[in-house]
C-alpha cells in the first residue's frame, strides 16, 4: 500500500466536537437518521492507510464510528488531532493548521438519506456540482446512462422511489468530480429487492471510472459483494484492515461485525451451469464445487459465504461423494462456547492459494481427528450450506 | 369615495409594501442570526426585536419620535446630513409600520430557517458549494414559504398599524393618513359615519384580497418545493 498515493488517515475525531458541528452544521440535521443518533458522542481514533483504487468497505456495528470517520474525511467534522491526506493532498493537518473546507476537498459523498435538493429536479441535482465549479469528472450522459436516470431527469425528489433517490444521489456525487467517493450506508433505507438492484449499479462503478470508494456499512453481504478491502471498526478504532476475503473470513473478528452467522468467504468463478438442477458449478482454484444457482455467465468471478457450522472435516478425501470437498491444512483451532471448536483451514496452495475456510466442529472431533495446526484435513459441505444467494461480483446483465 | 379616502387607500398600500420590502432583508438577517448564531447578547437582541409586540404601540411611536424626531440625536443627524425627515412624512409612516411588523416577520422567517434540513446544506458543501453559495442555492430557496408568510404577516400588520404611526408621524392626509387613521378621523367628524363605513368596507376587502393572494402563492410555492400542500 502506498499511502502517498492513497488515503492516509491518522487523526482523532470527536463526534460531539462542538466547534466543527457549529461550523458546518452537518450533524444537527433534522432528518439525520437513526444512525447519526446512534453515533452521537463517539470518539474516533483512526490510523488507516489505503490505496487509492478499488472499494474499501468499512464495517462495524452502529456507533462504531464509521460515519464519524467519513464526515471527518468530507470536512464536515474537524478532527482534534492528526492529519488526513488523500492522493498526496493534505486535507487536514492539525500541526500545520491546514483544514480544507468541504467544498475544496474533491470528494463525493453519498449520504444514507440521499439528501437530494427538494427544490430542484433530478437534472438540477445532477448539475449542481458542475454549477459550483466541480467539473472534469465523469461525463453527465455517461453517469445518467450507467445509473439508468434518463427517465427521471425532469422529476422532483419527492416523486422518486427510495432506490431511485439513492441512484440520483450516487450520480450527483460522481458528477462532483471526486478523487474518492464516500458512501455512508447508501442502501440502509431500502427494502431488500431495491437493495439488490442498487448493489448491481454500485458494482459497476469501480470498473467504469476507477474512482476509489470508501463504503460504510454494517451489512456483511454488501461488503462481500463490493469490497476489495475491508476495514473493521469497533468502539472508535480500526481493529482490522486487509483483503476482503481474509478479513471477512476471520472468525475472530466476526463478533464485531454484528449479527450474522459465523462463516468464511471463498472466491472463485462460475465454471458451468446445471440449469436442470438449478445448480451452478464454481471453480475454487483447481477444485469444483456445486452451489445453488447463481445468475451469471461462465467465467464470472463470484464470492461464496459458507457457514462454519455447515462445514465438516475429515482427514482424507471421501471417495463416494456428491458433496463439495476442499483439501487444506489446519492453521488455527479456536475454542468456542460449549462443546465447539472453530478450525481454520488454509486451502491447498495448488487448489486455492491463500483462501481460508472455517469449520465449527466439536472439541471431541478435534481430538479424535488430531486437528492440530499443520495437520492436513478435508472440508466438506453441502450445496445448501452456501448462504443465501451467492454473489456474482459483476452483475449478470 | 372622496379624494381623501382614495388617497388613504393608496397610501396604505404604499406604506405596507414599502415597510415589508424594507423589513424583509433586515428580518431575514436577524432571524438567521437568532436561528443559527451563537453570540453574546442573543437574548437581548431577541428581546429588543420582540418589544413592539409587547409594548403599547403608542410607546413605540413615542420612542421613534424621540429617536428620529428633529430633536432626537439620530433624527437631527439624518436631517442635517441626508435631508431625511420622518415626522409628518410618508417615510416616517413606513418606518413606524416596519418597526411594528419586524417581530412578526422575524418569527415567521426564523421558523422557516429552523425547518430547513441542515443535512442538505452539508450535502451542498460536499458538492462544491461554499457556505455562502450553499445558503443562496439551498437554504434560501427552501425558506421561500417562510419568507412569504413572513411578508404576508408584515403586510397585514402594516395595513393595520395605528398607535405607533399616529404618535410618531401624526395624521396628515396624503402623507401619513393610512386607512386606520382615516377611519379614526372620519369618526371624529360630525356626520363622518358614512365615510368611516366605506373605509371599513375597504379595509375588509383589502385584508381578504391579501389573504387570498397569500394562500394562492403559498400553494404555488409548496408545489414548487414538492411538498404537496
Amino acid at each position: 500500500m502506498n499511502a502517498r498515493d492513497g488515503l492516509d488517515f491518522d487523526a482523532d475525531v470527536e463526534r460531539r466536537a462542538a466547534p466543527a458541528s457549529a461550523r458546518w452544521g452537518a450533524l444537527r440535521g433534522r432528518r439525520g437518521g437513526g444512525h447519526d443518533a446512534a453515533d452521537a458522542g463517539t470518539r474516533v481514533e483512526i490510523r488507516l492507510a489505503l490505496p487509492a483504487h478499488g472499494v474499501t468497505a468499512i464495517l462495524g456495528r452502529s456507533g462504531a464510528g464509521k460515519t464519524t470517520l467519513l464526515h471527518a474525511l468530507a470536512g464536515l467534522l474537524r478532527p482534534t488531532r492528526g492529519h488526513l491526506r488523500l492522493a498526496g493532498h493534505t486535507l487536514f493537518d492539525a500541526a500545520a493548521a491546514v483544514d480544507l473546507p468541504p467544498h475544496a476537498r474533491a470528494l463525493g459523498v453519498v449520504f444514507q438519506d440521499g439528501r437530494l435538493f427538494p427544490h430542484l429536479s433530478v437534472r438540477g441535482n445532477l448539475r449542481y456540482p458542475a454549477q459550483r465549479g466541480r467539473t472534469g469528472g465523469p461525463a453527465f450522459d455517461d453517469v445518467v446512462a450507467l445509473l439508468g436516470l434518463g427517465a427521471l431527469l425532469e422529476r422532483r425528489a419527492h416523486a422518486l422511489s427510495g432506490g431511485e433517490r439513492q441512484r440520483v444521489a450516487i450520480g450527483r456525487a460522481l458528477l462532483a468530480a471526486p478523487q474518492a467517493l464516500l458512501m455512508d450506508e447508501p442502501l440502509a433505507s431500502l427494502d431488500p429487492p431495491r437493495r439488490h438492484e442498487l448493489l448491481d449499479y454500485l458494482a459497476r462503478l469501480p470498473s467504469r471510472w476507477n474512482v476509489p470508494i470508501l463504503y460504510v456499512t454494517h451489512q456483511i453481504d454488501e461488503a462481500l459483494r463490493l469490497a476489495d478491502r475491508v476495514v473493521v471498526m469497533d468502539a472508535g478504532r480500526c481493529i482490522a484492515a486487509g483483503d476482503a476475503l481474509e478479513v471477512l473470513s476471520d472468525l475472530s473478528l466476526q463478533p464485531l461485525l454484528g449479527r450474522f452467522e459465523a462463516g468464511s468467504v471463498l472466491a472463485g468463478d462460475v465454471a458451468e451451469q446445471w440449469p436442470d438442477w438449478q445448480l451452478t458449478r464454481v471453480r475454487i482454484g483447481a477444485a469444483l464445487i456445486t452451489v445453488p444457482h447463481i445468475d451469471a455467465a461462465p467465467g464470472t468471478p463470484v464470492r461464496l459465504r459458507v457457514r462454519a457450522r455447515d462445514v465438516a472435516l475429515q482427514r482424507e478425501l471421501v471417495t463416494s461423494s456428491a458433496s463439495n470437498q476442499l483439501a487444506g491444512t489446519v492453521r488455527r483451532v479456536l475454542d468456542r462456547e460449549g462443546p465447539y471448536c472453530a478450525v481454520e483451514l488454509a486451502l491447498d496452495a495448488a487448489a486455492a492459494p491463500g483462501q481460508r475456510l472455517w469449520a465449527l466442529v466439536t472439541r471431541r472431533s478435534v481430538h479424535a481427528l488430531g486437528l492440530a495446526p499443520g495437520a492436513g484435513a478435508v472440508a466438506s459441505f453441502k450445496a445448501v450450506a452456501v448462504e443465501g444467494r451467492a454473489v456474482a461480483l459483476r452483475p449478470a446483465r | 369615495m372622496t379624494e381623501v379616502e382614495t388617497a388613504a387607500l393608496a397610501l396604505s398600500l404604499r406604506v405596507a409594501l414599502a415597510a415589508v420590502l424594507l423589513t424583509l432583508p433586515v428580518a431575514t438577517a436577524i432571524a438567521f442570526a437568532l436561528a443559527r448564531g451563537r453570540f453574546r447578547g442573543k437574548t437581548l437582541v431577541e428581546a429588543l426585536v420582540n418589544l413592539p409586540l409587547v409594548l403599547p404601540p403608542v410607546v413605540i411611536g413615542y420612542a421613534l419620535l424621540v429617536t428620529f424626531g428633529r430633536q432626537g440625536s439620530l433624527g437631527r443627524w439624518l436631517h442635517d446630513v441626508l435631508g431625511w425627515q420622518f415626522v409628518f412624512t410618508f417615510r416616517g409612516a413606513v418606518l413606524a409600520a416596519a418597526v411594528m411588523a419586524l417581530p412578526l416577520m422575524v418569527r415567521a422567517i426564523r421558523q422557516a430557517i429552523e425547518s430547513v434540513d441542515r443535512g442538505l446544506e452539508a450535502a451542498a458543501l460536499t458538492l462544491g458549494a461554499t457556505r455562502a453559495t450553499a445558503f443562496a442555492t439551498v437554504t434560501l430557496p427552501l425558506m421561500v414559504p417562510g419568507l412569504l408568510s413572513g411578508a404576508v404577516l408584515g403586510f397585514a400588520a402594516s395595513l393595520g398599524e395605528f398607535g405607533a404611526t399616529i404618535t410618531f408621524v401624526s395624521n396628515v392626509p396624503g402623507q401619513t393618513q393610512t386607512l386606520p387613521l382615516a377611519i379614526y378621523s372620519a369618526l371624529q367628524q360630525p356626520g363622518g359615519d358614512a365615510a368611516a363605513a366605506r373605509l371599513v368596507g375597504l379595509s375588509v376587502l383589502l385584508a381578504l384580497a391579501a389573504l387570498a393572494l397569500a394562500q394562492w402563492s403559498h400553494r404555488r410555492v409548496q408545489r414548487w418545493l414538492g411538498q404537496a400542500a
